[in-house]
């Protein structure tokens, strides 16, 4: 079809050579209309706004010296790097268990994925019960078997962490291992008929042949888990609320609780200095998604 | 009936080692949770596998309200539910609309638009919450509903516009043509092809919205502040600020809470894992 058909013919709904907007183009503005009202109001405002408290140079001075913070950056570097890791090594490997054909296994996929079907607070609030020191089921049965009094799991700031990253686990090994199972599920069956014939072992079936296939896939997982998990206000807040004594405190909850002494200028400045850890992660989730 | 061979049984010990740990994994928290809820008072803190008299009391205590902390019960239930509702349907309409118009009809900026909205996607909830805390102080909308469901809103349409987006590239352009041969206009190529064609990715959509906004925590906390305002998550939340909370009827309308997601994802599984997977990681 040439150009000139196309210019005089006002039916055809699109075209790049169309000078002027058809009757769909305009609707299709109008329909953007809606998510741009939304997207200005309560993105580009709220974005630009706290980027004008976080102006400060002053804020920056005074969140280096704030030891709360230093403590709250490491603690979500571990969090990212040591947490995701495990998570994702894990959601790697039990993608590899539910894809297996047994009835019991369907069934066990199906109650699996209940931390990701339920909200985060109760179950969240029943562990953190669960690890109370004195009435907690955890100690009691320590108690039981060792006649000791357990750990006070959540007042000492590296287990309380370690039990926070668990609590992220927890909740959102599921998603991942579904994700990875649908990757799993696309390679073709033909490459582990064929590797089993050349009598390739457990091993070098998973080396030479799911990996290669996965390994985008799991990349782009952990990146988008990284990203994600920055935001994870939940498992920490609802787990230690950030004690004891303000040690174990991510940027997540770290800004609400400038928020909450009424510091919004440090709130914003802590969402600032994460920045340099966030945009280089959308920036190349942005190009993997957007193609 | 052929009996199994030795390694076939020692292939099934060997699913069972990792299946069962699972299991346990998976269900304490839950267990624990719904073992509070049908235990009496004094009963709950025995450390027990099964209670010696399992009861339904804590569930009339909170569904008759008879505790300071659940005064307010019912009314929490209902503005979670109108809260989740309105963030599921808003989000639909504006989601579905948004990606009829870039991926259908090619509307120019489609692609800078889907890619801001993937912008947003990518900012973490708990960073934007700050600033939108203070936005909504300035338009005025903290301590209403309408500041949560915009936020819920907000939050929620980007992942939606992309996966209705790509929901929609796979269909064949050569519908929408045949349509506008028969003379169909732009809405009702929308309403009649469109719309019934994507039905299954409407359905995930519109379920994601629902439970993201039931499930929310941080910015209901942040928005709603008055007591009859609150939806259940933050009234969970307000139960942990007291010392001497009880701790069984927390758990037991934490279990109650936990019950209508949980449904609802089971229900509609079939389109939450095909629509959303897809959607969540195009390698």
């Amino acid at each position: 079809m040439t150009a000139t058909m196309l210019t005089t013919d006002s039916t055809i709904p699109r075209g790049p050579l169309i000078p002027r907007l058809t009757t769909p183009q305009v609707w299709g503005f109008v329909l953007l209309v809606p998510y741009a009202l939304v997207f200005l109001a309560f993105v580009v405002y709220p974005i630009t706004y706290g980027l004008w408290l976080a102006r400060h140079p002053a804020s920056y001075v005074a969140l280096y010296h704030d030891p709360i913070f230093a403590r709250a950056a490491v603690n979500t570097l571990i969090f990212l790097l040591i947490g995701i890791n495990i998570k994702m090594v894990i959601a790697l490997f039990l993608s590899g268990f539910f894809i297996q054909q047994r009835a019991w296994i369907r069934w066990l996929s199906m109650i699996f994925i209940l931390p990701w079907a339920v909200p985060s607070i109760p179950t969240i609030l029943s562990l953190r019960f669960m690890l109370n020191p004195e009435w907690g089921v955890v100690n009691q049965l320590i108690f039981k078997f060792t006649g000791d009094d357990g750990p006070n799991w959540l007042n000492d700031p590296a287990v309380a962490l370690t039990m926070a990253i668990g609590v992220h686990i927890w909740k959102s090994l599921p998603f991942w291992t579904l994700i990875l199972m649908t990757g799993r599920l696309a390679i073709s069956q033909d490459l582990f008929e064929a590797a089993a014939v050349d009598g390739a072992s457990w091993w070098q079936k998973f080396r030479f042949v799911t990996w290669p296939s996965v390994q985008t896939l799991y990349l782009t997982c952990t990146l988008l888990s990284m990203i994600w998990t920055l935001g994870d206000f939940n498992s920490v807040y609802l787990l230690t609320g950030g004690g004891p004594a303000d040690l174990t405190h991510v940027l997540s909850t770290l800004g609400i609780r400038y928020l909450r002494l009424d510091q919004l200028d440090l709130a914003m400045a802590s969402i600032v200095c994460a920045m340099p850890l966030v945009l280089p992660l959308v920036y190349f989730m942005m190009k993997r998604l957007s193609r | 009936m052929k009996f199994p061979t030795w390694r076939e049984v020692g292939t099934e010990a060997r699913l069972l080692l990792i299946g069962i740990p699972v299991f346990i994994w998976t269900m304490v928290p839950v267990y624990n949770l719904f073992l509070f809820s049908i235990s009496p008072k004094e009963e709950a803190f025995a450390g027990k596998l099964w209670p010696d008299h399992p009861t339904l009391h804590n569930f009339a205590i909170v569904f008759k309200q008879q505790h300071y902390f659940l005064r307010d019960f019912w009314m929490q239930f209902w503005n979670s539910v109108v809260i989740a509702v309105a963030v599921g349907v808003l989000t639909l309409v504006v989601a579905t609309s948004a990606a009829f118009a870039i991926s259908r009809l090619r509307v120019p900026g489609g692609r800078m638009v889907m890619n801001l909205a993937l912008f947003t996607y990518f900012i973490p909830a708990a960073f934007l919450a700050v600033p939108m805390y203070r936005t909504m102080g300035v338009y005025g909308l903290l301590n209403n509903h309408w500041s949560l469901i915009l936020a819920m809103m907000t939050i929620a349409s980007p992942y939606a516009i992309w996966v209705l987006k790509q929901a929609s590239d796979k269909l064949p352009l050569e519908l929408d043509e045949a349509a506008v041969m028969d003379g169909a206009s732009t809405l009702q190529l929308f309403r009649l092809v469109y719309l019934p064609l994507m039905m299954p990715s409407l359905v995930a959509i519109g379920t994601y919205a629902l439970l993201l906004a039931w499930n929310e925590y941080l910015y209901a906390f942040l928005l709603l502040s008055n007591d009859t305002e609150l939806t259940l998550p933050v009234a969970l939340g307000n139960f942990l600020a007291a010392d001497d909370s009880p701790w069984e009827l927390l758990m037991t309308t934490g279990f109650i809470y936990a019950l209508p997601p949980a449904a609802i994802y089971y229900v509609f599984r079939r389109y939450m894992v095909g629509g959303l997977t897809a959607g969540a990681v195009k390698s």
